[in-house]
């Protein structure tokens, strides 16, 4: 075992531990339970507002997948990935106010709380919540695979062991410290990620003899990797646009994310997250996958993508130095996966239990029941993951575009268009989700697109279309939505 | 519109919040046209032709660091200009 590796990344561990204690004394003093272990009290200030936003949304793929990616595709990868600068000004900017004030108008903790107010539906309701704890739990599971096997190749402990440490780091922090412990440990872990770019993208240029070198290297080898079409010249400006809607603006539609635009303190917190989380996004994923491309010109001749990372950190800096870098991956999994946790766990105590099997359960009990169902999630991701079945992996492709293809436009249309109803957003999330699996499966990136463009097309106009259709149908209870959710 | 909707006005703080989501649709738009223009204007020529801006290549350069850069300047500049501070808390949370 690599003992310089391996100590700075427990270090990273116990403060994090430290931090679910701290977390822990707000959840002890609270009067209202729910609210704080699923959202924090809505407490959040601008920094830890961008920094949960963006470290929730940058996962294994920024760290360890994307610039494995670049390192056999070039610079097209880069002009790619950096599709994904508008998450940072997006979502707060579009779901921004309008969400924050009408979550408080009905108090809604979780998305599903707004979308049950706004359309008053048990249908919706239940769709929404098990799209949620399906496709979520998968995308979990996916990302505990990654992280233990990026301990298993740091520390040299078999998977399994690795995967115990892993998943026991996660859900004692957010069991004990719930919303709150995990904004905070995203922070740490953001301001992780944000140094560890900018150390191995340093690291990585010096080594390979200043950028001028590095490119005349890459051009020398393959003068594509410095086009913007990729080294086997496959992106084409068409493919690459349509990332706009996949990892930019649909960004939208994720739950993850969506739920911390109703987090925040004051609009003043929100303002600052805005620029913060902008100039952070932007330095992360530029750095990350041009390290990735940089990566080529000092160690030529990998393989396999996703060992890039660990191997060109370990080749360019010191081993210390290498470890600390290496607590951005795990830093990266960790806080997608413990607000996964958490999301899903709310699903099941919020959106189901309370709403519909026991509405007037105690405060004592939603608590025992809240932390009982969030370890009872994370010892079932654990088993899940220790040998993952095929369901899970094929689940786990369609997670993010097809969350994406569903809540989009029941939530975007939700609230800045009045006539949106119910039969719309019904409608809306099952042809989203269906029609992306059936892309999916009979015709991956139809058209040269991403597959996710044409289903959020699709659930656009059967939104609009059912909604306008069905207008009579809905009036009543749409006269109510409007004056409970609209009028000042 | 519906006659009846008007009978109660909209809550004010909507406008505000209506006009911002906009200025992010702008800005995203501008974020694309930046990014698409730069990288495939300059990029698309044959690799022998390019010129180099501090080492990278100059559609790299503009397209993925002026281009980030020019946004972030908007996004600094739409927030502290055109974005408006409004109250959220004068209901009781609990």
């Amino acid at each position: 075992m690599n003992w310089e590796v391996v100590i700075p990344l427990i270090i990273f561990l116990v403060i994090i531990f430290l931090i679910g204690f701290y977390a822990s004394t707000h959840l002890k003093g609270t009067s209202n339970f729910l609210q704080e272990y699923f959202l924090g009290s809505r407490e959040l200030g601008g920094f830890i507002l961008a920094m949960t936003m963006i470290s929730t949304y940058g996962s294994a793929s920024s760290f360890i997948g994307g610039p494995g990616v670049a390192y056999t595709m070039g610079l097209g990868w880069v002009l790619l990935s950096m599709t994904q600068l508008a998450t940072g000004y997006f979502v707060l900017s579009v779901l921004g106010k309008k969400f924050a004030i009408m979550a408080r108008k009905i108090r809604a903790v979780t998305l599903i709380d707004f979308l049950k107010e706004r359309y008053q539906s048990k249908s919706v309701v239940i769709l929404s919540a098990l799209s949620i704890i399906i496709f979520l739990f998968s995308a979990m599971a996916a990302q505990w695979v990654g992280g233990a096997r990026l301990i298993e190749s740091l520390t040299g402990l078999s998977y399994t062991g690795a995967l115990f440490i892993f998943a026991v780091s996660v859900l004692v922090y957010v069991i004990i410290g719930g919303f709150r412990a995990v904004a905070i440990t995203d922070t740490v872990q953001g301001i992780v990620m944000f140094s560890g770019t900018l150390v191995i993208l340093i690291g990585t240029i010096i080594a390979g003899g200043g950028v001028e070198n590095i490119i005349t290297t890459l051009s020398t080898e393959n003068p594509d990797l410095i086009s913007p079409f990729g080294a086997d010249r496959s992106l084409t400006p068409l493919y690459v646009s349509s990332f706009w809607i996949l990892v930019g603006v649909g960004v939208v539609g994720l739950p993850q994310v969506a739920v911390r635009a109703m987090s925040y303190k004051s609009s003043k917190g929100m303002h600052r997250a805005l620029i913060i989380g902008t100039v952070v996004v932007g330095v992360i994923m530029l750095g990350m996958h041009l390290t990735g491309v940089f990566a080529r010109a000092v160690l030529p001749g990998i393989e396999v993508g996703d060992t890039v990372m660990p191997r060109i950190a370990l080749e360019v800096l010191p081993s210390w130095l290498a470890g600390i870098v290496l607590a951005a991956p795990m830093a990266a999994i960790m806080s997608t996966v413990d607000s996964l946790l958490l999301l899903v766990s709310s699903a099941i105590v919020k959106d189901v239990y309370l709403n519909y099997v026991k509405p007037d359960a105690s405060d004592q009990t939603i608590k025992r029941f809240s932390v009982s169902v969030t370890a009872v999630l994370g010892v079932l991701v654990f088993a899940m993951a220790v040998n993952p079945p095929d369901l899970l992996i094929w689940l786990n492709l369609f997670s993010f575009g097809g969350l994406e293809a569903a809540f989009i436009w029941p939530v975007v249309m939700g609230l800045y268009w009045k006539q949106g109803n119910a039969s719309g957003a019904m409608a809306s999330i099952l042809v989203g989700v269906g029609s992306y699996i059936g892309f999916n499966t009979f015709m991956p990136n139809a058209f040269g697109m991403h597959t996710v463009v044409l289903p959020v097309l699709l659930s656009f106009l059967s939104y609009v279309s059912v909604s306008l259709m069905t207008v009579r149908k809905h009036a009543e209870v749409q006269q109510e939505v409007v004056l409970r959710l609209w009028k000042a | 519109m519906k006659q009846h909707e008007k009978t109660l006005k909209d809550d004010p703080r909507y406008r505000i919040a209506n006009r911002e989501a906009l200025i992010g649709v702008v800005l995203v738009i501008i974020n694309f046209i930046l990014w698409y223009g730069f990288a495939y204007g300059f990029g698309s020529k044959p690799v022998d032709e390019y010129s180099y801006v501090f080492g990278l290549p100059a559609w790299f350069f503009y397209s993925c660091i002026l281009g980030t850069v020019i946004v972030l300047t908007l996004v600094v500049f739409a927030v502290v200009f055109l974005f408006k501070e409004v109250p959220f808390d004068e209901e009781d949370e609990q």
